[in-house]
């Protein structure tokens, strides 16, 4: 006979109601790689969280279309609108992240106005407030921070951006830190600093081979733009990088809470492993994991290896075609459950304190207000 | 399988094509159909260099090798002889390329990478490593031989993904809101003259469900607003379904009557008693009406998809993962399919 999947002893489970009603609970983020069910996981907590009485607000990163729609997001506009049909004494709101309008903002909060036109209108500021590698992510704990500074929720859930790796969202600002930190960004900033004059000139030969190497891969209008849009950026960056820090901070705080979404395939599972690890060594206060769009069977107790003895009983003898054809159905199903329930095993063996919850997998994609209160409540019942 | 002369003279869908750029949704199998792809082109005698542009050693992963250089190496045959080989770029790598073969600048870029330009680049301006990097794979398809061939018969791409693919391809228009004018735009037209013409197709990979088709239909359409080519739509890990089409059109109705099948578990041996055998079959129905619907909405997948226009193909779900046999697999049914 099959073993349950799911029914391991000693694991403990991952209580997502006991967070949610918490009031001590005041972020969640939901993080894990791409595709695994983050955005779905966010918005179904934030309903959950709602309707169970807290004052919540769901950010959302590139949210599916029609999940969007199901929360009455229909335009990008950077504002947390309030969602309908939400029932209970909790209220919800939600919103799509607009990342380039945030980093505008900030440079806008941070500048003085002819400072903040010179960067808005650089094309090298264009391209990296709307390029994908790290502006989302820190974009996204940027709002986090402006939601928290804002004071008018008492919990707020964030979605994280489909990154390629799930490490992303932590790494982006300490990554722009970094590279504004950098020696090339200090050559760059020469010139404006010793009072226009190429900075090249005033380095020795080793920097001239450099300033050469730039301007043959760049040209030299492009260097140019790129010191004016440097230099502007430099003197906004001090700020820029306090906040990063702040929310940091916001994040190891005892009221945050991480949820790990992964999927039960061994990439997933992988990565999840690896995140787990890396909230510890950041000392990033973990909820649990949620393994996602597990597969299982009403029929648990026919296993694999009997359905399939069964169904090619039945295909030697002739006769009863449709049985055979369910019974293969149905050991096809169980050894995808089975291999599901491998990864899981790994995982839990791996890191036996981790709380974990599973959410069985659907048979379409979830859409509305309906289906999200569906997945909230598989999310609470472990 | 047909002879090695049948195998070279077929029609295949992309006849003309050499440079196969494929892209998807993350995780529906980009890496694994490009190198399936890589496999299916070569066959009969021909040469394939495999790009990869994201630094994460999948092609090595796929074809179970260690870690790839930034270096063209053969690293498979393909049926009926022919080779795939590979290439794992390096954007800081293409870069001292680039300094070398247009400058002779080994040096300087060689202390460019130290200080950290490279970092830069991605950081803030990924339009440059994107050049950078579709320039080297460019480069690769217009490589000739001293007799003037072509050095590779086909380059396939493993490229970004859908949500990234027109502002990867589309270099010059990325480029040219940052360098107007200067080396770097004339590299980005070079690799325009490339990308934008009826040598290159960029083909999907997505799985039949609703969010990765739709992120293909927007992607498609805004690849071929961009004025880049179009290919294929390669649908991944598809399952067949056993049961007959009058069954699973009622089932996903809810409509399943389990007595039929009740009698064919007892027939089977798996029930000890008639109440036994009723209730599995009472929780295999379930399963089935699940498999049913699911089935119907794969269904209509497929049919957004072929309103698209775009040939499509199918490639099974392996049961077992996919292994060395499995590529091997899926690179016979991308033939058998007329794709390659
Ligand atoms: N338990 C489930 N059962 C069935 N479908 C699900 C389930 N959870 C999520 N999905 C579907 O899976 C798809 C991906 O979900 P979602 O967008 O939440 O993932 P994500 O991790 O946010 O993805 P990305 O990394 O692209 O942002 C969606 O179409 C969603 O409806
Ligand atoms: N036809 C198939 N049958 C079974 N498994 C498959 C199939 N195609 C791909 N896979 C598996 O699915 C997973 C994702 O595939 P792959 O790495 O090729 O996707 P990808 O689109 O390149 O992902 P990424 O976005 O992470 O680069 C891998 O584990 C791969 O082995
Ligand atoms: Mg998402
Ligand atoms: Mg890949």
């Amino acid at each position: 006979m099959s073993e349950r999947p799911g029914g391991h002893r000693d694991v403990p489970v991952l209580d997502l109601d006991a967070i949610i009603d918490d009031p001590g609970t005041r972020i969640i983020v939901c993080c894990g790689s791409g595709g695994v069910g983050k955005t779905t996981t966010a918005a179904a907590l934030g309903l959950r969280a709602a309707e169970r009485g807290r004052a919540a607000v769901v950010l959302t990163v590139d949210p599916a279309r029609r999940l969007a729609q199901s929360m009455g997001l229909t335009e990008l506009d950077n504002v947390p609108r309030p969602v309908e049909d939400v029932t209970g004494d909790g209220t919800l709101h939600a919103m799509m992240l607009d990342m380039k309008r945030t980093f505008d903002e900030i440079i806008e909060a941070h500048a003085d106005p002819e400072r903040a036109r010179q960067i808005l209108t650089n094309p090298f500021y264009q391209s990296l407030s709307s390029s994908f590698s790290g502006t989302q992510e820190y974009m996204a704990m940027e709002k986090l921070g402006q939601l928290r500074r804002s004071g008018e929720w008492d919990l707020i859930i964030v979605d994280t951006p489909p990154s390629r790796s799930a490490l992303d969202f932590l790494d982006a600002p300490e990554r722009l830190g970094r590279f504004l930190d950098g020696r090339l960004i200090r050559v760059l900033t020469a010139p404006a600093k010793a009072g226009g004059r190429s900075a090249f000139k005033l380095f020795n030969a080793g920097f001239g081979l450099i300033a050469g190497a730039m301007t043959k891969l760049l040209g030299a209008q492009v260097l140019k733009d790129l010191q004016t849009f440097v230099s502007a950026l430099d003197a906004v960056f001090g700020g820029f990088r306090a906040r990063a820090e702040q929310t940091y901070r916001l994040l190891q705080a005892p009221g945050t809470a991480f949820v790990v979404v992964a999927a039960p395939e061994r990439d997933a599972m992988r990565e999840a492993s690896y995140f787990v690890e890396r909230l510890a060594e950041e000392r990033m206060p973990l909820a649990g994991v949620v393994i996602n769009r597990v597969h299982r069977s009403p029929a648990e107790g026919l296993s694999a290896a009997r359905s399939a003895a069964a169904a090619e009983e039945l295909e030697s003898r002739g006769g009863h075609d449709l049985a055979a054809a369910v019974l293969r159905l149905h050991t096809g199903r169980m050894q995808l459950a089975a291999r599901e329930h491998r990864e899981r095993e790994h995982f839990v063996t791996a890191h036996p304190t981790v709380p974990v919850a599973e959410v069985p997998a659907m048979w379409e994609d979830v859409h509305d207000l309906e289906g999200l209160r569906q997945v909230g409540k598989l999310l609470a019942a472990q | 399988m047909g002879s090695l002369r049948d195998v070279r003279a077929r029609d295949t869908d992309w006849d003309g094509v050499r440079l196969h750029v494929v892209t998807g949704k993350g995780g529906t199998g980009k890496t694994t159909v490009a190198a399936a792809l890589a496999l299916a082109l070569a066959a009969g005698g021909r040469k394939v260099l495999l790009v990869e542009v994201e630094g994460r050693q999948g092609i090595a992963q796929v074809f179970d090798l260690p870690p790839l250089p930034y270096e063209e190496r053969r690293i498979a045959v393909a049926p009926d002889g022919g080779d795939v080989h590979a290439l794992s770029i390096d954007p800081e790598e293409a870069m001292l390329d680039y300094l070398e073969m247009f400058y002779g600048m080994r040096r300087a870029g060689k202390a460019l990478t130290k200080m950290g330009v490279v970092d830069f680049a991605t950081t803030i301006a990924p339009g440059f490593r994107d050049v950078l990097v579709t320039g080297k794979t460019t480069e690769a398809v217009r490589r000739k031989n001293k007799d003037g061939r072509r050095v590779y018969d086909a380059v396939v791409l493993d490229a970004p993904p859908t949500g990234r693919i027109t502002r990867f391809l589309n270099v010059t228009n990325e480029v040219a809101g940052l360098a107007r004018v200067g080396p770097i735009k004339n590299h980005a037209d070079l690799v325009n003259g490339v990308v934008a013409s009826p040598e290159t197709a960029v083909h999907f990979v997505t799985l039949l469900e609703e969010m990765p088709v739709q992120e293909t239909l927007d992607g498609l359409a805004e690849l071929t607003a961009a004025g880049l080519p179009p290919g294929g739509i390669f649908t991944n890990m598809v399952r067949e379904s056993l049961l007959p089409a009058s069954v699973l059109d009622a089932a996903a109705g809810g409509r399943f009557d389990p007595a039929e099948l009740a009698l064919g578990l007892k027939a089977a041996g798996l029930a000890d008693g008639a109440s036994d055998a009723a209730a599995v079959a009472e929780a295999l129905a379930e399963e089935i009406v699940e498999h049913a619907r699911r089935t119907a909405l794969e269904q209509r997948e497929r049919e957004s998809l072929d309103a698209s226009g775009r040939p499509r193909y199918e490639l099974p779900l392996l049961a077992d993962g996919v292994d060395l046999a499995g590529l091997y697999e899926l690179a016979e049914s991308i033939r058998n399919q007329g794709a390659a």
